[in-house]
């Protein structure tokens, strides 16, 4: 029998808020061994562990890849390095992860803290399903469009591809990210990757849905469509037709490649700025009509009650939200300067402006917002900070070109109540201790 | 024609156009069309075209009893939600529950569990559901008549519909769910006020 937990179903958009941390698993090889192995005595104790984890099927876990890493030698400029490779590995020093893994309906979160600049590698991609990552042949799938069209229509990705494309960089995120943490805001262990790793950003290749639903002679009446994916909940959402005529696109490619399979290969719907339930992966069908069906994941999920006794339906934007991945747990920083950065994101649009607040929110300042500053997509902030010992609060706070301010959490709770689900995007930080290490903040 | 900014034209276009001043300029067929894919014929539409809107309009024929429900439930979903729809949380959460008997609380209080009694709006999302993606592990198994079954063993465990009720398309088109005026359209707009 399948062990129920193992699935995760639904707990995929509230993963725990205590940090389970394997990014070093248990008995693996840790940077620090790598550094103790790059002084000296190696060899053969080094790859002994590597065949103790590929024993343990550690294959889930980056450190599969040091099986192709040979030893790290005293002296690089001493000995021939490596010869090409088919597929590139990370340097054995950096071990960037998801986590957790092994849900079958559930997620993995983005490790941001480890992650530079705006895009995010596509295998470091969170991932969000409900049944499971299906195995999707290109040359079987097929994209059908039918309702109120003049001409129900099917289309392979070779057809897709003969359309008009675009290329555009937006983020993707979980209606959830953020839920652990408004949940629990005093967990202190919390790292970015748990505050809001439901998230992620990538240039994505695809075809303006706008063009397809033309060509297919979408009916003047058409208010909603449904979209729906080839896994093994056949996930459904409606979405109203004017983003299909705003900035919907069906994509299939991410960051220079085809679609990952966690991602939606062969091809997934992309609702720029809207929550990622929403984008609907392995798409295999849209049908145009004049009411929302009322699915599962539109009624039961990812609705947002409120405190006067109803709950929000069809709240598809995600508001602006920021988040400071460095400095951030685990780390412990020194005297002396460092950058303080992170990312921020509306569903709305541009960010505007980031401000970030190393004295616990009583003044802010500007960050500096990196170029290209791009509509529904990431955006890096970096301030450079000289940290004098003393204990503090790191805090950052985004608005976006509506003039949206990003919210505290007691913001939230008054208007939403405490127990509303979803969108919680609220301002979050750190707390660095006089010691300098550096602790989840949550509770602004 | 609308124009469109920003687009790549393919290069097979340029060869359908005379001139090549729509490819040049970036410009869509006259048309409005690219001629690309093909017809989907009613036999393959129909093998996919299996949602259930909340009308009810495209419900199966087929029947099902809540006596039958509770054989299907047993065989087929209680070994993941438990014998009486308690679920095991937090992987599965319960499916049955009307507690509170009144009001709607979950906006103001974080532990209100929500099931299908208290908190689905729809009937027919639950006929949706349960075909299309449970059970969990044999997905899209069930026949309509089961699946019109275990709908009737849930909607009665959680007193929407009586004991003894037969569920087919009639009758659960007209089931109204506890919560059904419960869901509010999104209002937020962004700009300065936070809703």
């Amino acid at each position: 029998m399948t062990d129920p937990k193992k699935l995760g179903v639904e707990a995929g958009d509230d993963v725990p808020a205590r940090d389970d941390r394997p990014m070093e698993p248990e008995g693996g090889l840790s940077r620090r061994d790598l550094l103790t192995g790059a002084a000296g005595a190696i060899g053969g104790a080094l790859l002994a562990r590597v065949g103790t984890l590929e024993a343990q099927g550690a294959s889930t876990t980056p450190a599969a890849s040091f099986a192709a890493t040979p030893q790290v030698v005293a002296d690089p400029t001493k000995v021939p390095g490596l010869p090409t490779s088919a597929v590139g590995a990370r340097s054995p020093f950096e071990m960037p992860a998801r986590t957790p893994v092994g849900a079958i309906a559930g997620s993995s979160l983005t490790p941001l803290q480890d992650l530079e600049g705006t895009i995010t590698p596509s295998d470091l991609h969170f991932e969000r399903h409900h049944a499971g990552i299906p195995t999707i042949d290109p040359a079987r799938h097929t994209l059908l469009i039918h309702g109120l069209v003049d001409r129900p229509s099917m289309f392979t990705l070779a057809d897709l591809k003969r359309f008009p494309y675009v290329s555009r960089v937006h983020f993707v995120e979980c209606s959830g990210n953020g839920r652990a943490v408004f949940r629990n805001p005093t967990v202190d262990t919390t790292t970015p990757q748990r505050a809001a790793g439901l998230s992620a950003n990538s240039e994505w290749i695809g075809v303006p849905l706008r063009i397809l639903f033309e060509e297919v002679g979408a009916k003047p009446e058409a208010s909603w469509f449904l979209a729906e994916g080839g896994d093994a909940c056949v996930m459904t959402r409606s979405i109203p037709m004017e983003k299909a005529f705003d900035d919907a696109m069906v994509v299939w490619a991410q960051n220079g490649e085809a679609l990952r399979p966690a991602q939606g290969y062969p091809m997934r719907l992309l609702l720029p700025g809207w929550e990622g339930n929403s984008n609907v992966k392995w798409l295999r069908r849209l049908e145009l009509g004049t009411e929302p069906w009322m699915t599962r994941w539109e009624t039961s999920k990812y609705t947002d009650p409120l405190a006067s006794g109803t709950a929000r339906i069809f709240s598809f934007v995600n508001d602006a939200r920021s988040i400071i991945t460095s400095p951030a747990h685990p780390r412990t920083i020194g005297k002396g300067w460092q950058n303080i950065s992170g990312l921020a994101w509306s569903g709305r649009g541009v960010i505007t402006r980031v401000e970030v607040s190393t004295d616990g929110a009583r003044s802010w300042v500007d960050a500096l917002l990196h170029p290209p500053v791009l509509p529904k997509a990431y955006t890096r902030f970096s301030i450079p900070w000289q940290w004098d010992g003393s204990a503090t609060q790191l805090l950052s706070r985004a608005t976006d070109e509506t003039g949206y301010v990003q919210p505290t959490r007691e913001r939230i709770v008054a208007v939403r109540g405490a127990g509303t689900d979803y969108h919680m995007n609220n301002i979050v930080g750190w707390r660095v201790a006089a010691d300098g290490q550096v602790f989840f903040h949550g509770d602004t | 024609m609308r124009r469109v900014s920003g687009i790549l034209v393919v290069a097979s276009l340029a060869a359908a156009c005379s001139g090549g001043t729509r490819a040049e300029t970036g410009e869509p067929p006259a048309s409005g069309r690219y001629d690309l894919g093909r017809a989907a014929t009613p036999e393959e539409i129909a093998a996919q075209n299996i949602d259930i809107g909340p009308d009810g309009a495209d419900l199966p024929p087929g029947s099902g009893t809540v006596s039958q429900g509770a054989m299907v439930y047993g065989a087929k979903c209680a070994s993941c939600h438990g014998l009486r729809g308690e679920g095991i949380p937090p992987a599965y959460p319960a499916l049955v529950g009307r507690e509170p008997r009144e009001g709607f609380p979950f906006g103001r209080d974080p532990k209100a569990v929500k099931t299908i009694g208290n908190y689905w709006p729809h009937a027919t999302t639950l006929f949706d559901y349960v075909r299309r993606a449970m059970p969990h592990l044999t997905p899209g198994s069930l026949t309509d008549n089961e699946v019109y079954a275990v709908t009737a063993w849930l909607l009665a465990k959680n007193e929407v519909i009586s004991g003894d009720a037969v569920l087919d398309a009639e009758t659960l088109r007209a089931v109204k769910m506890p919560a059904r005026d419960r869901f509010v359209m999104d209002d937020r707009k962004g700009g300065r006020e936070v809703r």
